[in-house]
């Protein structure tokens, strides 16, 4: 994900805000593609409420109830996108910019961390056993 | 037919309280400053006789039927000997656990007949779905004092002190478990929570736009996966200072144990330095209502608040 978030950092630089909120968007959305190509999915080009992101979040969390963890992220993103782009000139434009920034290295940690450690949200977000499905008794012996 | 705010104000005046095995180690700060807020605001708490671990992180791991029995105990206990209609948890693992506890009896004849079994071996009364209420101490403050009387009670206003309101994952998700949540006017919102910030800003405190309030802080994973766990914190540090916070509120023993852990780790492990302070809410309340730093625990925490509040005038 390093490679995430040095494109994060060029597109938080773009100007006018509209643009820098464009390019961080399309990070965020290649972010979560990533998620569902590593599930063996094609990732969805549809759009939910106008935001490919909100369907692709949709998407990886198809039966991954954890993936929950990021629904909020994700949706803060798209409000953060509306605000830049909607109202450039806003006095907390440069502030909503660094949010946004924030909140799309959010997304890319916890995507990362989940794809590395796929438990990851599953004991409080989803309220699921980490071991779940696990056989009992599959116990590691001791060398 | 639902119950109007009085009838459920009036509820709220004394409830059970389950404080659970954090408050008495790592979160006993949250625990003190819990009760002296309550007797502050006139409410009152019966400790639960006898409580038992609500199951946590590795009860549930070994057997999540297990944990859904030692939470339905709990509430046993208050409903049954108690004769409670309440029961309040601070720890949003316990009050997750519970509520969890809550919904798998109404909805899961396996849950039922395991806790019904082991009800029966260790001699308890079974919990029936629907014998109590569990609710967080927001819930109890917002709507067993509200945020009007609360102003009234300020004695010593948190005016220019800004708050970064985190609230954590387990208040809010997995949302099936909190029915109440979500009901438009007056209810908390899984998506945007806001009681946190509704009370501390009647307590005079200025919340900053912190739009992590509830982003993962890889919590459970903070043994095995420390580093992923030190990187989301950090994240939402440093975005609580660049929201221009001073302090950030936590309603959690484990979010705030988490948070203080990984500000230090990420000092050592990465060299990136943090200055923002970790307080409780309710210690924040408790300041607000003339209580001193002391009495509400703020020198038991391992983030040093006590300069930010100092710098206020509020210590």
């Amino acid at each position: 994900m390093s490679d995430a978030d040095d494109r994060l950092c060029a597109a938080a630089q773009l100007e006018p805000p509209a643009s820098a909120a464009r390019a961080m968007l399309d990070v965020a959305e290649d972010v979560l593609a990533r998620w569902v190509v590593a599930r063996g999915e094609a990732p969805t080009d549809a759009t939910r409420e106008g935001f490919r992101l909100l369907a692709l979040h949709r998407q990886g969390a198809q039966d991954v109830p954890s993936f929950n963890a990021c629904r909020e992220t994700c949706r803060e993103i798209a409000y953060h996108f509306n605000l830049l782009s909607s109202e450039p000139d806003d006095p907390a434009t440069a502030q909503r910019r660094r949010m946004m920034t924030m909140l799309v290295r959010h997304l890319e940690l916890f995507v990362g961390g989940k794809l590395e450690v796929e438990g990851l949200g599953e004991f409080c977000c989803a309220s699921r056993p980490l071991r779940a499905g696990r056989d009992p008794d599959d116990v590691p012996s001791r060398p | 037919m639902s119950e109007s705010p009085d009838d459920r104000k009036t509820r709220y005046q004394r409830v059970a309280y389950y404080p659970g095995c954090s408050l008495e180690g790592t979160g006993h700060a949250y625990n003190r400053s819990t009760k002296a807020v309550g007797k502050a605001l006139g409410l009152a708490l019966d400790e639960v006789p006898n409580w038992n671990c609500c199951g946590a992180m590795e009860v549930k791991n070994v057997d999540p039927k297990i944990q859904t029995y030692l939470s339905s105990r709990v509430m046993s206990i208050a409903a049954n000997e108690m004769q409670a209609s309440v029961v309040m948890a601070p720890c949003n693992g316990c009050y997750h656990n519970l509520k969890k506890a809550e919904y798998d009896l109404g909805h899961d004849e396996a849950s039922r007949e395991v806790v019904d079994r082991i009800a029966r071996k260790s001699g308890d009364a079974p919990y029936r779905a629907g014998q109590v209420e569990t609710i967080h101490v927001l819930d109890w403050i917002k709507h067993g004092v509200g945020e009007g009387a609360l102003r009234q009670r300020v004695r010593k206003s948190l005016k220019g002190l800004k708050v970064a309101n985190y609230y954590g994952c387990m208040y809010t998700r997995p949302r099936h478990i909190f029915p109440e949540k979500d009901q438009g006017a007056g209810s908390e919102s899984t998506l945007k929570p806001h009681f946190m910030d509704d009370l501390l800003e009647a307590a005079g405190a200025e919340n900053v736009d912190f739009p992590l309030k509830t982003a993962c802080c890889g919590g459970a994973h903070t043994l095995s996966d420390s580093d992923t766990s030190t990187k989301l914190v950090l994240n939402i540090l440093r975005a609580a200072e660049a929201a221009g916070a001073d302090v950030i509120a936590t309603e959690c023993p484990t979010c705030h144990a988490g948070l203080e852990m990984h500000q230090v780790r990420a000092e050592k492990v990465l060299g990136e330095k943090t200055t923002v302070k970790m307080l409780y809410f309710t210690q924040l309340l408790g300041i607000a209502l003339g209580l001193s730093p002391r009495s509400v625990g703020v020198h038991e925490n391992v983030s040093d608040g006590l300069a930010a509040l100092k710098a206020r005038q509020l210590a």
